[in-house]
């Protein structure tokens, strides 16, 4: 693991990617509802290659957050520089082609679909052809159809799931679900990737291989990965980075080692004593 | 050998019961078997089936209710009528000829109608988008009550009054009004039915299966998640709500170039209610199923004549009585247990074979 | 002079629409399902009310308490056959069998009295119109009771639901059904009584249709039925007050709409005001917009 160094607008990235455009830049981010400041000056830098944390109770914002940024919701104040660029006049659409993919906290697969159609969705702008080749099956269907198929299967197996690829999407266990989304996500070729509890609702075991995993799609496709976790191990143990929000605005910043160390971040999630 | 996903199967299962449906069909009606009644309702059918399966795309595919699908039919039977009209008046005599552009126009006219409605429409949800769907259903229907449609040396004329519509010698009125379109030249062949049902088929089962048909479905399963994967909402919305319009025009040039008077009030909101119907009994997304469903429940209204005025009454006891049955949760619970009994039977006879 | 008559009229008619909208926005409201057979059910109102007077020479008032008592007993012996079984079906599951329900009450009503239009005896026709203006102005008689009617029906209800046990279990249900059932409400007696009001309410609106309209058929209920629907999500579904609000500008619309545009395309035209207004407001003039929580 690289060395965390402090950048511009209080933040720190990993040396290796200190001198690279960062992937993301929020700054002053902010959003209210009927006057209630659910996320407030939010600044955040995110290098290219980071692993990064978004921790705080429940309540905290997180969530909005992730909505904020994949423009779910519109910021009522602040920018969102993407690789550099501006995403103020971005939708999600727009946003997931500009480079960012998500997964949700409550799950939002096709259900009704294959696992591997699920994917093929996400493949859905990386891999094209129009609809009069799909209604009349001219040979560019076919052509694309086998290139999608393929690589289906390949970011299927990252997560071992292969053999289930024929099954429906909606009736699998819990932690295939989940695995699911981050495959669909990553299938949209993103160069950031958001992570809503990813870990939620698995056992230890299979905590510790998603951390694994996330690390092996870092190294992988190099890319960024922000993730929100209440699974203090996930977030301790494959966190280079991690941020922690409390009603609504950023109280710590700092490696795992600091964070659990900062008294604020204790009082957060403890209360005082 | 991957094995055939359910899809390809619901396919050739419903291509071949159409073809067979054809095949028997002519044999019967060679040997003189079939009676005139039945034989009258075998354009319908057709036209129903198509109705249902282009509905099915709209409900069961793209998973928006609507509730205005008879709307499409009469633009595309006018549509028909205006074209086989104008070409005979023309001096095109051939039938096959004015059949596939009276089909091709009718369809497009639709479809620029579907693209009309489904661009302020389709941001409407659920019950919402059904009301409106009706209400420009019933415009649509309105609309050509109004319509005053001649013919003569110089072109077509479109008039809103009998008295505006003043035609040159020789010329032809072909739509008066609430009278609807009459004198029209019955062209419409059980073969250009059947050919269209399976184009129809062709085109929904294809579009399901592709790149753009994922698209859609993926609305259907998940709407946020769809836009987090980059879908756009709107083009695909607007794709499968235009192509179910499409071939609802298809539908309507079939029906209403088999009978000599077409009146718009025929494609009311009962005509929309009717195939909506038949998708649901039939299956949403189930495209073999639609393809049943509307071919059996157009029959049974006939079939059941028997029974005089208490016909449409079974009719509504029937649609009431499957609808309970098929999703009441205890009555669905034992119907699963029953099927859970047939398939543990069937394995432990498979493993018994295996030993 | 005539824009006055027609306003009246247009307020008159819509009086109906609003008294029928009720009932589609309460079934909505608390069973979250679109009652299609409503319409069918003031149709049945008219049928029994029109019964009793000419059949059993009642007075008018009777054959209306009659209408109400038969229309509740049917309102809520549908809702226990046929949409009781389907409460954790799926919308559109509910919606064919409501479908369903009105083919079945338009049959029985055919089988019963028979497809010739019954002309139906205005239920106020002994009392005398009023003529304001030194007689520029007719107000009918039956425009007087409707608008009456529907006022006292609305102020009724908004009591009802603000002040009784009943009501605040209907507009609890309304909200959260699970919630409500946790605090001791019983959900179904509930839903059967907001299908009893429903069910009388449309009796009355039939008796006062058919007073204004008179020509009485199966299918009476029909158009009247969509309309109200209509006003119903005009008015923003599930709401109260939309459904009134809603009725009432319908009414006005057609009305004016057959006097200075065209008889033929007044449905049109009051369809595709109700496109233009949920195209700006696409959960109707009063109804609150939820968002979807990501």
């Amino acid at each position: 693991m690289s060395k965390m160094v402090p950048v511009p607008h209080d933040s720190i990235v990993p040396e290796r990617d200190v001198n690279k455009l960062p992937i993301l830049e929020a700054r002053h981010l902010g959003i209210e509802f009927g006057g209630l400041k659910a996320v407030d000056d939010f600044n955040l830098t995110i290098g290219r290659t980071e692993i990064a944390g978004l921790i705080g109770p429940n309540g905290a914002g997180k969530t909005t957050v992730f909505n904020l940024l994949t423009k779910v919701y519109q910021p009522t104040s602040g920018t969102i520089l993407l690789d550099g660029k501006d995403t103020h006049a971005l939708n999600t659409v727009q946003v997931n082609k500009a480079g960012i993919a998500r997964t949700f906290q409550n799950i939002r697969l096709f259900g009704n679909l294959s696992v591997e159609d699920n994917v093929k969705i996400g493949l859905h702008n990386q891999i094209k052809y129009g609809m009069a080749n799909g209604v009349l099956r001219l040979p560019k269907y076919w052509k694309k159809e086998k290139e999608m198929h393929e690589k289906a299967i390949e970011l299927l197996s990252i997560f071992d799931m292969q053999d289930m690829a024929g099954n429906q999407a909606g009736s699998l266990p819990y932690g295939a679900q989940r695995r699911l989304e981050i495959v669909r996500a990553l299938a949209t070729n993103p160069k950031l990737l958001l992570l809503d509890e990813p870990a939620a609702g698995m056992n230890p075991s299979e905590t510790a291989e998603l951390m694994n995993n996330i690390r092996k799609i870092r190294d992988t496709f190099k890319i960024a990965v922000l993730l929100i976790e209440h699974d203090m191990n996930l977030v301790m143990g494959v966190c280079e980075g991690i941020c922690v929000l409390n009603f609504g605005k950023i109280i710590a910043k700092g490696t795992p080692d600091e964070i659990q160390n900062n008294p604020d971040v204790i009082e957060a999630y403890l209360g005082k004593k | 050998m991957k094995k055939l996903n359910k899809l390809t199967k619901n396919s050739f299962l419903s291509y071949g019961v159409v073809i067979a449906f054809y095949i028997v069909m002519q044999i019967l009606i060679g040997g003189g078997m079939v009676s005139n009644s039945l034989k009258g309702q075998l354009i319908p059918i057709c036209a129903y089936v198509i109705m249902a399966v282009s509905l099915n795309l709209t409900v069961g595919i793209l998973g928006d209710l609507s509730l205005g699908h008879a709307g499409f039919m009469s633009v595309g039977a006018f549509a028909g009528v205006i074209v086989s009209t104008t070409m005979r008046f023309n001096g095109i005599e051939s039938d096959i000829v004015r059949m596939i552009v009276a089909v091709i126009v009718g369809a497009l006219v639709a479809a620029v109608f579907g693209i009309l409605i489904g661009i302020p429409v389709l941001r409407l949800k659920g019950d919402y988008l059904a009301i409106v769907t009706l209400a420009f259903g019933e415009i649509i229907k309105d609309i050509l009550n109004c319509l005053y449609i001649g013919i003569d040396e110089g072109g077509l004329h479109f008039k809103g009054s009998a008295e505006k519509l003043v035609l040159g010698e020789g010329g032809k009125v072909i739509v008066n009004g609430p009278m609807g379109a009459t004198g029209v030249n019955k062209i419409s062949t059980f073969t250009a039915g059947i050919v269209l049902v399976l184009i129809t088929l062709f085109v929904v089962y294809n579009l399901t299966n592709s790149r753009t048909g994922r698209a859609i479905m993926s609305i259907r399963d998940n709407r946020i998640a769809a836009e987090s994967v980059g879908i756009n909402i709107t083009k695909y919305k607007l794709m499968a709500f235009v192509t179910s319009a499409a071939l609802a025009g298809c539908a309507g040039v079939l029906f209403g170039l088999n009978y000599s008077t077409v009146v718009a009030s025929k494609f009311n909101f009962n005509t929309s209610i009717l195939v909506l119907v038949f998708v649901v009994l039939g299956g949403m997304g189930n495209m073999f199923g639609s393809v049943i469903a509307a071919a059996m429940l157009t029959v049974l209204p006939e079939m059941l004549r028997e029974v005089g005025d208490y016909r449409m009454l079974a009719y509504a006891l029937v649609l009431i009585l499957v609808m309970i049955i098929t999703n009441n949760d205890t009555l669905k619970t034992y119907g699963d247990l029953i099927k859970e009994k047939f398939r543990f039977g069937k394995s432990e006879r498979k493993g018994a074979e295996a030993k | 002079m005539s824009f006055l008559s027609y306003l009246i009229n247009g307020i008159s008619l819509g009086s109906v629409y609003a008294i029928i909208a009720l009932g589609y926005t309460m079934v909505y409201g608390i069973a979250k399902m679109l009652n299609f057979a409503h319409g069918d059910v003031i149709m049945v109102g008219a049928y029994i009310s029109y019964c009793v007077t000419e059949s059993l020479g009642l007075p008018p008032i009777v054959s209306v308490l009659a209408a109400m008592v038969v229309c509740t007993v049917l309102g809520m012996t549908i809702e226990r056959f046929a949409y009781k079984p389907l409460r954790s079906a799926t919308s559109l599951a509910v919606l064919i069998t409501a479908i369903g329900v009105s083919y079945l009450l338009q049959n029985l009503a055919l089988l019963i009295w028979g497809s010739t239009p019954r002309s139906f005896k205005s239920i106020v026709s002994n009392m005398n119109s009023v003529k304001l203006f030194d007689g520029r102005l007719t107000i009918s008689a039956e425009a007087i009771v409707t608008i009456i009617a529907c006022i006292v029906i609305m102020v009724a209800l908004t009591l009802f639901t603000s002040k009784t046990k009943m009501g605040k279990a209907m507009r609890a249900v309304s909200e959260d059904k699970g919630a409500a059932q946790l605090m001791g409400i019983n959900v179904n007696v509930t839903i059967s009584v907001t299908f009893a009001i429903g069910s009388a309410l449309a009796a009355i609106a039939g008796v006062l249709l058919c007073s204004a309209y008179p020509n009485l058929l199966p299918t009476t209920g029909s158009m009247p039925g969509i309309k109200a629907f209509t006003a119903a999500v005009l008015g923003g579904i599930g709401s109260i007050p939309g459904a009134m609000l809603g009725g009432i500008v319908l009414g006005i619309i057609e009305i004016f709409a057959k006097a200075y545009i065209s008889t033929q395309l007044a449905n049109a035209i009051v369809f595709a005001v109700l496109i233009i207004v949920l195209l700006v407001k696409p959960a109707g003039l009063l109804g609150k917009q939820i968002k979807e929580k990501v």
